[in-house]
C-alpha cells in the first residue's frame, strides 16, 4: 500500500476521543477522518451533570478544541452521520458522499431507551445524553416550573438534581422499590431517597409511565396507578441500548452489541469498534473506565502491537452535590455470603460490606465515602481480610491506628491502590507524576488523566498531593466564602436551595463549616441567602447582622449614630419637616444635613436616644429611610410632568408608587433608583442600580448602573407602556437579584456575571416575570415593617446594662 | 479574695451578643457567646475606639464594628496580621446571674 494508512472514526465520544489520544501520543502516523452525528467535537460526557446543575459551563468540558484536531491533521466532520458502510469498497458514507478507508473504527456509543408509551413524541420530552437534552432542561428548569423524570438510575437522579438546583420542581418516577436498584441496596436506596427529598425532589417509587398528556406539548404524566404529575418537561432517563444500526445494515456480527474480540476488530478484519456501541465476551458497557481500556487496546491493535482487553471491576459514584454514595463490587443477597452493616442514622451514615468466606466482595456506603477506594482496592486484589475483619467497616484509618487525620486513609492507601475509577490511575502514578514535577492539580490531570472525567476522585487526587508535597501545595479552588468553608457563595446559595437547608445552623452543618460559630463575614451572608429564599420560614438573626443592620442606623466614628427618615421620592411637607426639626431640637442634634438621597440626615445620635427620637418621628407618620441596609435606599425622583414644561410622565408619583412597593425588602447589596421626568434625566437614573427615564411613548427602564467606587451608566433592560408594568417588572428584576446574586455585590456586579441578555430573558418571559413579582410580593408581606416602630417600645435594650459610675461615686 | 458585683441575668445579654456596663474607666462590654460563656473586655477597639460590644461575635471572638479587626474574647488580644489587645475583666457566672469583679469599681485590670 502506498501513503499514509486511511483511519474513518465514527463517532467522537469519549471512547474514540481517548483512543485517538493514545494512538497520537504514540507518533502513529494515520490520515484521520473522524465522524459525529452531534455538531461538535469531543467533550466530556459526565459533565454534562455539572454543566446542568450550573457549576460548569459547556466550554469547560470540552475535552478537544479545533487546534488540537488541526496539530493531528484530524479531517473533521461534525454533524455529519455516517449512513452507510460500504464493506466491499471499504468506504464510510455520510450526507456529503464517501470517504475511503484502510481502518474503520465504529464508536457510536449508546442510544437513549425510549419508553413506547402514548405522548412520547410530544415536545417538551427529551433524554439525557447530549448537549442539546442538557439545554433543554436547563431552559425548562426556570424557577417555579415542573420536570418529571422518568427513571431513578443514576442518570435520572444527575438530571433531577441538575433542574432542581435550577430551581425546578422535579419529580422522578422510579419503576422499581428503590433508587438505583442496579448499584444500592435497599438500605442505602432509602438514604439516597430522604436526601433528594430533603432538597425538594418529590420521588414516586414502583411507579409505572402510562402516557405522557399534553395537547401540543407535554403537560401531564399519567402513572398506571392513576396518579398524574403536571410537567412542563419530561426526561426519559430509563437506560440505554448499543447504538448499532450501522453495524446491523452492514451485516457485521452484532449480539446486543456489536461483536468484538479481545483486539476490538469486528467480523470484519479492517472494521473495529468500541465504547458502549460494543459487545465483549456477552458484555456491554455502560461507564467510561473500561472504555478507556478499550481505547488502549485499539490503539495498539492499530499500531500493530499486541494487546487484549480485559474488563475490569467498576465502581459508582453519583455525581450529585452533597450526596456522597460509593457502591462497588456484588452486593446481591446470596447463599454462603456474609455481610458486615453499619448505620449511624444521625449523620445519615451507612456501610454495607459483603464477604465471601474471606474475600471482600461488594461494599456500598453512603453519606461517608472517604474509605471508598481502599475497600475497592481490597475487592479488586481479593485480599483476605479474616485478619481485620472485626474492624474492618471502620476502614483503614482504624486498621492502621487510631488516628483521625483525614489524610490517614489516603495515606494508608497502597500505590496500586486506584484513585481515578474513570481513568484507572493508581496512586503509584500520581505520586510519580507529582514526583516528576506536576505540582498542580491541572498538570496531575494532564499528566496523568486522573480526575480528568467524572471529576468526584478531584478531594483524593488533591489529597494525594497534599501528601506527596506537604506544605508546598495548594489547592486550585475558586475563592472560597471565607475561612470557615471550602464552598463558594454561589455553592452555598444553590445547596441553601436544593437541600432546602433553612437555619444558620442546618447550613453549617450539612455543608461541613469549619467553625463552631461561623465568622463576621458568612454569618451576615448566611443570614441574607436564607431569608431571601425561606421567607416565610426562616427568622432573621439579628446577631447576625451588622452593627447598622442590627441597630437601624449608620454607626459614626465616635460610636453615635445617624436618623434618616424616609422621604417618599423626595417629597415631603411642612409637618414632617416640623417634626424633624423637633426631634433635632429634643435630642440636641449636633448636625442637620440633606443626603445625596433627597432626604435629610440627623446625624450624631446617642444610641440610648434612638428608640426615643423613632417614636417621635414615627408618631408623625415617618418610617425608617434604611440608610444603612443591604436593602432598598432612595428613589430620587424629579418633579415631573406636575410642574416641568418637558415632564412626559408622573416621575414623582411614580417614584413614590415603587418606594413603598420596595422599602423593607433586603437585598445583597444596597439598591437605588432614579426615576427621570425626560431624558434631561434630572434624577440621574442611568447612573442608579435601576433607573427609569420616562418618555412620552412610555418608560426605558435600565439597570446595574454604578456611582460609588465605579461609576458606570447603566444598560437598557427594557421598555414599558404603562405604570403597572414598570412596577412588575422592577419587582421581578429586584427579586431575580435577591435569588441569585452573592452577598455584596452590587446589582451591576451580579449583571456582569450573569450577563443581561439572561435577566432581560427573565423578566420578559410573562410567566417567569408573574412568578418572579409574586415571590418578591410574598416577601414584602412579611418583611415590609418599619423597624423603628419595633423597637421603639423597647428603650431599655439600647441603655447600658448598669452604670457601676454611680456606685464608685457613693 | 475577689468581691463580686451582681449586674444583670444571663439572658438580659443576647446570645452571641453584648451588652455595656458603664464604669468608673469607662465602658466594659460583656459578652455572651453561644454556649452561654460569659466575657467582660474594655468596650474600646485599640484602632479608632470602636465599641466592640457592637461586634459580631462568633465562637470566642468578636469583629470591630468599624473596620474589622478580631479580638480573641479570652485573652483581649487581637487576631491575625493586626496588633494590639483591649483589657479583659473577671466575670462569672452564677445560677444565671452575671457577677463581675469589684476591681470594676477601682479601676484595676484583672489581667
Ligand atoms: C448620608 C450620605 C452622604 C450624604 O450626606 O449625602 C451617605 C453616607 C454614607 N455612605 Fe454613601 N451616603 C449617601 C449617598 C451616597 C451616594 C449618592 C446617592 O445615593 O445618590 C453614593 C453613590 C451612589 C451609589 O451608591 O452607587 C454613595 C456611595 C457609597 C458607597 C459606595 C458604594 C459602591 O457600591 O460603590 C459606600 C460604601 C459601601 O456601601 O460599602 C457608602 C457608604 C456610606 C456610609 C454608610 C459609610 C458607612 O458605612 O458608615 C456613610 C454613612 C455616613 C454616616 O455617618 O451616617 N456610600 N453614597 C448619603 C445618604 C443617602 C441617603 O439618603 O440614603
Ligand atoms: C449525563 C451523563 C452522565 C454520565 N456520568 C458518568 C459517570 O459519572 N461515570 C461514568 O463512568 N460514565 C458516565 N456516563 C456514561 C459515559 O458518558 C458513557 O459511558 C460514554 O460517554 C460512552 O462513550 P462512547 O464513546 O462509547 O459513546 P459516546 O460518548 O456517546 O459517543 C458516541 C458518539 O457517536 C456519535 N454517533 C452515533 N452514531 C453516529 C453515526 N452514525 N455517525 C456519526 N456519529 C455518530 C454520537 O453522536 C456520539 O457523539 C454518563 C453519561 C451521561 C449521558
Ligand atoms: S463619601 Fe460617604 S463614606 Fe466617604 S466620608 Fe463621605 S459620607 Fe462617609
Ligand atoms: S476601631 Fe476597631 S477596627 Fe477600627
Amino acid at each position: 500500500m502506498t501513503g499514509r494508512q486511511k483511519l474513518v472514526v465514527i463517532g467522537a465520544g469519549m471512547a474514540s476521543g481517548r483512543m485517538l489520544e493514545q494512538l497520537f501520543d504514540a507518533g502513529a502516523d494515520f490520515d484521520v477522518t473522524l465522524f459525529n452525528a452531534e455538531p461538535r467535537g469531543n467533550y466530556n460526557r459526565l459533565m454534562l451533570s455539572p454543566v446542568l446543575s450550573g457549576e460548569k459551563s459547556y466550554e469547560q468540558i470540552v475535552t478537544h478544541d479545533a487546534g488540537w484536531y488541526a496539530a493531528h491533521g484530524v479531517d473533521c466532520r461534525f454533524g455529519e452521520a455516517v449512513v452507510k458502510i460500504d464493506r466491499a469498497n471499504k468506504v464510510a458514507l455520510s450526507g456529503s458522499g464517501g470517504v475511503p478507508y484502510d481502518a474503520l473504527v465504529i464508536a457510536t456509543g449508546s442510544a437513549p431507551f425510549i419508553i413506547p408509551v402514548p405522548g412520547k413524541d410530544l415536545p417538551g420530552v427529551c433524554t439525557y445524553r447530549d448537549l442539546e437534552d442538557t439545554n433543554a432542561m436547563i431552559a425548562a428548569s426556570l424557577p417555579g416550573s415542573k420536570a418529571v423524570v422518568i427513571g431513578g438510575g443514576l442518570l435520572g437522579l444527575e438530571a433531577a438534581a441538575g433542574m432542581a438546583a435550577r430551581g425546578a420542581e422535579v419529580t422522578v418516577i422510579h419503576l422499581m422499590g428503590h433508587l438505583m436498584e442496579r448499584q444500592l441496596d435497599p438500605a442505602a436506596g432509602y438514604l439516597l431517597q430522604k436526601d433528594l427529598e430533603r432538597r425538594g425532589i418529590r420521588i414516586h417509587c414502583k411507579g409505572a409511565t402510562k402516557a405522557i398528556l399534553g395537547k401540543d406539548r407535554v403537560e401531564a404524566v399519567l402513572l398506571e396507578d392513576g396518579t398524574v404529575y403536571g410537567a412542563d418537561l419530561v426526561c426519559m432517563a430509563v437506560g440505554i441500548r448499543p447504538e448499532v444500526r450501522l453495524a446491523n445494515d452492514t451485516h457485521l456480527h452484532v449480539g446486543r452489541g456489536i461483536t468484538v474480540d479481545d483486539q476490538m476488530r469486528t467480523s470484519d478484519p479492517a472494521i473495529f469498534a468500541l465504547g458502549e456501541c460494543v459487545e465483549h465476551d456477552r458484555q456491554l458497557f455502560g461507564l467510561v473506565a473500561p472504555l478507556y481500556d478499550q481505547a488502549k487496546v485499539l490503539a495498539a491493535t492499530l499500531l500493530g502491537q499486541t494487546a487484549a482487553f480485559q474488563p475490569v471491576q467498576t465502581a459508582t459514584k453519583l455525581k450529585v452535590t452533597g450526596v456522597d454514595l460509593f457502591s462497588a463490587g456484588d452486593f446481591a443477597d446470596a447463599p454462603g455470603r456474609e455481610e458486615i452493616v453499619f448505620r449511624d442514622p444521625g449523620r445519615g451514615v451507612y456501610k454495607r460490606l459483603i464477604l465471601d468466606g474471606d474475600r471482600l466482595i461488594g461494599a456500598v456506603l453512603y453519606g461517608d465515602t472517604a474509605d471508598g477506594s481502599w475497600f475497592f482496592d481490597m475487592i479488586k486484589q481479593g485480599k483476605d481480610v479474616s485478619g481485620i475483619r472485626d474492624t474492618l467497616i471502620f476502614g483503614p484509618a482504624f486498621a492502621g491506628g487510631p488516628t483521625a487525620n483525614p489524610l490517614a486513609a489516603v495515606a494508608a492507601l497502597p500505590p496500586e491502590a486506584e484513585i481515578c475509577g474513570c481513568n484507572g490511575v493508581c496512586k503509584g502514578r500520581i505520586v510519580t507524576a507529582i514526583e516528576g514535577g506536576a505540582t498542580t492539580l491541572d498538570a496531575v490531570r494532564s499528566a496523568t488523566k486522573a480526575s480528568a472525567s467524572c471529576g468526584t476522585c478531584t478531594g483524593l487526587v488533591e489529597q494525594v498531593m497534599a501528601l506527596t508535597l506537604g506544605a508546598g501545595f495548594t489547592a486550585n479552588t475558586n475563592p472560597a466564602m471565607c475561612k470557615c468553608t471550602d464552598h463558594t457563595h454561589e455553592d452555598v446559595r444553590r445547596l441553601i436551595k436544593s437541600m432546602a437547608l433553612k437555619s444558620i445552623p442546618a447550613v453549617m452543618q450539612e455543608l461541613g463549616w469549619k467553625t463552631g460559630g461561623g465568622c463576621a463575614s458568612c454569618r451576615p451572608a448566611l443570614n441574607y441567602y436564607l431569608i431571601a429564599d425561606w421567607p416565610t420560614d426562616y427568622v432573621d438573626d439579628r446577631q447576625s447582622r451588622f452593627v447598622n443592620e442590627r441597630n437601624h442606623g449608620n454607626i459614626q466614628k465616635d460610636g453615635t449614630y445617624s436618623v434618616v427618615p424616609r422621604m417618599w421620592g423626595g417629597v415631603t411637607t411642612s409637618a414632617e419637616l416640623r417634626a424633624i426639626a423637633d426631634a433635632a431640637d429634643r435630642y440636641a442634634v449636633p448636625l442637620i444635613k440633606v443626603t445625596g438621597g433627597q432626604r435629610i440626615d440627623l446625624l450624631g445620635i446617642r444610641k440610648e436616644d434612638l428608640p426615643a427620637i423613632w417614636t417621635d418621628l414615627n408618631a408623625a407618620g415617618m418610617v425608617s429611610g434604611h440608610a444603612y441596609a443591604k436593602g432598598l435606599r432612595t428613589v430620587k425622583t424629579c418633579v415631573g410632568t406636575d410642574f416641568c414644561r418637558f415632564g412626559t410622565q408622573d416621575s414623582t408619583g411614580l417614584g413614590i408608587r415603587l418606594e413603598k412597593m420596595l422599602w423593607g425588602s433586603w437585598t445583597p447589596a444596597k439598591v437605588k433608583l432614579g426615576i427621570s421626568g425626560c431624558p434631561r434625566n434630572c434624577a440621574e437614573a442611568t447612573c442608579k442600580d435601576i433607573g427609569v427615564v420616562c418618555v412620552d411613548s412610555g418608560y426605558e427602564i435600565s439597570v446595574a448602573g454604578a456611582a460609588g467606587m465605579d461609576v458606570k451608566e447603566t444598560e437598557f433592560l427594557c421598555k414599558a407602556v404603562t405604570e403597572a408594568e414598570v412596577m412588575e417588572i422592577i419587582a421581578a428584576f429586584t427579586q431575580l437579584y435577591r435569588e441569585n446574586a452573592r452577598y455584596l455585590h452590587r446589582i451591576y456586579k451580579w449583571v456582569a456575571k450573569v450577563g443581561l441578555e439572561w435577566c432581560r430573558a427573565q423578566v420578559e418571559d410573562p410567566g417567569t416575570r408573574r412568578a418572579l413579582h409574586d415571590r418578591f410580593m410574598l416577601s414584602q408581606s412579611i418583611y415590609q415593617t418599619d423597624p423603628w416602630a419595633e423597637h421603639a417600645g423597647k428603650p431599655a435594650d439600647w441603655a447600658p446594662i448598669a452604670d457601676l459610675t454611680l456606685r464608685a461615686a457613693e | 479574695m475577689s468581691k463580686f458585683i451582681d449586674i444583670a441575668a444571663l439572658d438580659d445579654i443576647p446570645r452571641r451578643g453584648a451588652r455595656v456596663v458603664k464604669t468608673p474607666q469607662g465602658c466594659v462590654a460583656l459578652f455572651r457567646t453561644a454556649d452561654d460563656r460569659v466575657f467582660a473586655l474594655e468596650d474600646r477597639c485599640p484602632h479608632k475606639g470602636g465599641p466592640l460590644s457592637e461586634g459580631i461575635v462568633h465562637g470566642t471572638s468578636v469583629t470591630c464594628p468599624l473596620h474589622g479587626w478580631v479580638f480573641d474574647l479570652n485573652t483581649g488580644q487581637a487576631q491575625g496580621a493586626d496588633e494590639g489587645e483591649v483589657r479583659t475583666f473577671i466575670v462569672c457566672l452564677d445560677g444565671g446571674r452575671v457577677l463581675v469583679d469589684a476591681s470594676f469599681l477601682s479601676g484595676r485590670s484583672a489581667a
